[in-house]
């Protein structure tokens, strides 16, 4: 059981994360929700114990990260966005360098190691360098190396990015098996990954818990299908913050999500009550910023909660 | 096996590993030798005493830059790549950690120290020296090289990337070589304060000419420990900022 009560975390003057509580009961799938600055990446740090709380508790079957920081650490696998390898060592020998370090005994490795490169799908790739394999593949030894000392909690940021789509579904393969050894927190932008893998949602907004809940229950707390809303995806070049800003300063537009791709583009998703079309094309061309694609979307339910979560609607 | 131990054996892989250890090791062995020939050997025939002295003083040069060169990289190389996360989520304390990358180092520098044994071995050969006074300016040598590197984790440890972590600890080492100077500029009670704290002059004077003290030990020695202190309480840090 992983209880969160009233976290608050403070980066000087600035708290990222104001009064957090949520609890995971065991082998629960949960998917992490929010914008870039919503207080996620802050969340995830604590409950890694890569940094302190302010104030408030953090406590996985009653070790707290404050009284037993090491300990607390035994029963925790992170995976950040950009998986911590060293490159240089091959497969197995990392993973068995990293059991070594989080506590397994030179007898237990024996067991566990064919375990994990078998979950994480990795048997065949057990003597390669890990810089000469492609980046899926270091994604799970990223998973492998969260995983292989038996933790309770393993914590996985943006596990699905930069990903190719067969990528994906091989990894979909993997979060699926995770789900029988562990509980398992997924922090992600893609809210198709999040619907399909998690078996419940946590919304962070501004620093704090904005909703939680299955994709129904969060959907009925907002009255989803009442909507008039529409969506619209553009994908633009230039500077992420000034293309959302454009958008917003759009009248009728009720809120707008960023997320950066590569070669200096990014994907905006606005939400408006009236076809915006051409008002975004013409403000997307003046501001001197590429227009290379816009059109209107087919919004998931979970877009649609999402999105008047972090629009300032929720409470 | 002790998590320290682990850290550190990883560690002196990756110098093996890396074309960065056999960068410093080749830069260091050669410039070794180069100083051998025109600084210690020179023109003039000198006494194999004088000749193995001159060695330990420029080796004591060498020793600094290396012990620099190969702790730049410690703790700001796993910032720089982000496999910092990895140690930082595992229940490795922030001693276990520096203490493992700091052997880490020491074994490397000490591996590359012991591969300049054959220019004193020439001069033992063909001249007068004791093994007593080779075995003394090398412990010598291995206590300056330690010393440097426990100011080298120190730098790596503040540094937030490699560059930064070798322009702290260049400063700091320069300033701790240079104090002898401050110490023959400055009047007492300030000269004794800057001369004691030396790494060169008073406290690696006896060992080039043989001798071991036991005061040098003890300076070196504590060196390591305030340095080292000092890089833990640094990662301990972080977690709080």
């Amino acid at each position: 059981m992983i209880s969160v009560s009233s976290l608050t975390r403070y980066y000087g003057a600035h708290a990222a994360v104001k009064d957090v509580s949520f609890s995971i009961a065991d082998k629960e799938v949960v998917g992490f929700l929010g914008l870039n600055g919503s207080g996620k990446s802050t969340t995830l740090k604590v409950l890694a114990g890569l940094i302190m709380p302010t104030a408030g508790e953090v406590c996985i079957d009653g070790v707290d990260v404050l009284d037993a920081p090491d300990s607390f650490r035994e029963r925790i696998g992170f995976l950040p966005e950009s998986p911590p390898l060293y490159k240089e060592m091959k497969v197995g020998e990392f993973l068995s360098w990293v059991g070594r370090i989080k506590g397994l005994s030179k007898s237990d490795l024996k067991t566990r190691l064919p375990e994990v490169l078998e979950l994480c799908q990795l048997t065949p790739r057990k003597n390669w360098v890990i810089g000469n394999l492609s980046h899926g593949f270091q994604k799970r030894v990223g998973i492998a190396q969260a995983i292989i000392h038996r933790p309770k909690l393993v914590l996985l940021d943006e596990p699905n990015s930069g990903l190719d789509p067969a990528q994906i579904v091989e990894m979909r393969k993997v979060l699926a098996a995770l789900k029988a050894e562990c509980t398992v927190l997924i922090s992600s932008h893609i809210l198709s990954e999040v619907s399909q893998t998690c078996d419940r949602i946590l919304v962070l907004h501004d620093g704090r818990i904005v909703a939680e809940g299955t994709e129904s229950e969060l959907a009925q707390q907002l009255g989803q299908g009442d909507s008039a809303e529409t969506a619209f995806e553009l994908v633009v070049r230039g500077e992420a913050k000034a293309a959302s800003r454009l958008m917003e300063g759009l009248e009728q537009v009720t809120s707008c999500t960023v997320e950066d791709l590569e070669n200096d583009r990014v994907r905006l998703c606005v939400l408006a009550q009236t076809d915006i079309r051409e008002q975004a094309a013409e403000a997307i061309v003046q501001a001197g910023m590429g227009l290379q694609s816009l059109q209107r979307t087919q919004r998931t339910e979970l877009e649609n909660i999402f999105l008047q979560l972090t629009s300032g609607g929720a409470a | 096996m002790n998590r320290t131990l682990l850290v550190a054996k990883r560690d002196l892989a990756a110098y093996f590993n890396s074309l960065w250890g056999y960068v410093v090791l080749t830069f260091i062995l050669v410039i070794n030798g180069l100083l051998f020939n025109t600084q210690a050997l020179g023109e003039s025939a000198r006494s194999s005493t004088l000749v193995l002295e001159k060695f330990f003083e420029f080796s004591f040069g060498t020793t600094v830059v290396a012990a620099v060169l190969l702790t730049m990289r410690l703790i700001a190389e796993e910032r720089q790549n982000g496999t910092q996360a990895l140690l930082d989520a595992s229940p490795i304390s922030d001693t276990q950690l520096i203490l493992g990358k700091y052997l880490s180092a020491l074994g490397f520098l000490s591996i590359l120290t012991l591969a300049t044994l054959y220019m004193p071995a020439l001069i033992f050969v063909h001249g007068k020296v004791s093994i007593g006074h080779i075995s003394a300016g090398y412990a010598g040598l291995l206590l300056v090289g330690a010393a440097t590197l426990a100011i080298g984790t120190f730098g790596s440890a503040l540094g937030r990337n490699q560059l930064e972590a070798a322009a702290v600890s260049g400063f700091l080492v320069l300033f701790f070589v240079l104090t002898w100077k401050l110490g023959r500029l400055a009047a007492p009670p300030l000269s004794d304060v800057f001369s004691n704290m030396s790494l060169f002059d008073k406290h690696f004077q006896p060992f080039q000419r043989g001798r071991i003290e036991v005061a040098a030990v003890v300076y070196y020695l504590s060196m390591c420990f305030v340095f080292l202190s000092l890089a833990i309480r640094r990662m301990s840090l972080r977690r709080w900022q």
